[in-house]
């Protein structure tokens, strides 16, 4: 039980420390131009990252499941332009259906 | 309340299902390994779903607690870069801003971009009060035995979250550069997956905003 809590008190500290590193050291100092190109960036570089992580990762590395049929209705929902909370509705509905029926 | 706040909460009311049914599958995974109070103190204080699933997996199949820390921080070190880009737009003092920084989290990172390299602040706020809410609650839920509610799994409710990131993420693409560096973003991580350890290809996939700028340069 030791090990629990223990675990729990430094991810709690070092959560709240990677999260508040930038804002400590930055302050409220404007950003040089070419950094602010670099953080416009940032968000479609890690939110590619994060789309191939969530519908692919598993425990042990990397996978093809029920997940990947949701994100392609997903992307067929946002080419339609339906609203986001329609998207993530198509996609849970498409991966339970697979689920449900292999 | 201003239009960014509206909006940003608007954004974050449409992940409570998920992010509660998140925190319910987290609550009934931790109970028997952490006991009925630890989850639901991971979960305020820690606040990193990613980061509590990585550490309650190495708990729960008996690695100890340098283990557990180590797994969940390789998922939080993603937090860096976000909070350098986002670190100048939050307001007041150190203790001010560093609590205001808690609310990074992934979708209100992105919910906060303004595309321009800048972020907003009252976005930010908004978008993560509702995910904060939803994910301490449903750990509770979890914890007191969310298990009757069924499997998340079997509604395709996992599937929520990389719909939610699609959605974002279409809505940055507005340029050639952006489509090239979210290109190279996905093939970073989709390459490093099996290889390394979970959190480390998201934090790679960060690298891809150099990539980009690089082949900006390359093409004006």
């Amino acid at each position: 039980m030791t090990a629990v809590w223990v675990t729990i008190a430094v991810l709690a500290v070092g959560t709240f420390t990677s999260k508040a590193v930038g804002t400590l050291v930055l302050g409220g100092r404007d950003l040089p131009a070419r950094a602010l190109d670099v953080t416009a960036l940032l968000a479609p570089a890690l939110l590619a990252g994060l789309v191939i992580y969530e519908t692919f990762g598993t425990d042990d590395g990397l996978a093809v499941d029920a997940r990947a049929a949701g994100l392609v209705a997903a992307i067929l929902a946002i080419l339609a332009r339906l609203p986001m909370f329609a998207v993530m509705l198509i996609a849970a509905a498409v991966a339970a259906s697979l689920r449900a029926f292999s | 309340m201003t239009p960014e706040l509206r909006a940003g909460l608007k954004a974050g009311t449409s992940l409570i299902l998920p992010t509660l049914l998140g925190g319910v599958s987290f609550g009934v995974l931790a109970q028997p390994v952490m006991g009925s109070v630890a989850p639901v103190v991971m979960s305020v204080f820690v606040f990193s779903g990613a980061a509590q699933f990585a550490a309650l997996t190495v708990l729960a199949t008996g690695g100890g607690a340098l283990a557990a820390i180590a797994a969940g921080m390789l998922l939080n070190a993603r937090w860096l870069p976000m909070g350098i880009a986002i670190g100048p737009f939050l307001k007041g003092g150190p203790v001010r801003r560093s609590l205001e920084s808690v609310a990074i989290v992934d979708a209100s990172f992105a919910m906060a971009s303004r595309g321009d390299g800048t972020y907003d602040r009252d976005r930010l706020l908004g978008s993560t009060a509702p995910q904060f809410a939803a994910w301490s609650t449903g750990t509770l839920i979890g914890v007191l035995g969310g298990s009757v509610l069924g499997d998340p799994e079997a509604l395709g409710l996992d599937a929520m979250f990389p719909a939610f990131f699609a959605c974002l993420l279409f809505a940055e693409l507005r340029d050639r550069v952006k489509a090239t560096t979210a290109a190279t973003g996905a093939l970073i991580a989709f390459g490093l997956m099996p290889v390394t350890p979970a959190g480390i290809p998201v934090v790679a996939a960060a690298c891809a905003a150099l990539f980009g700028l690089r082949y900006r340069a390359v093409t004006a």
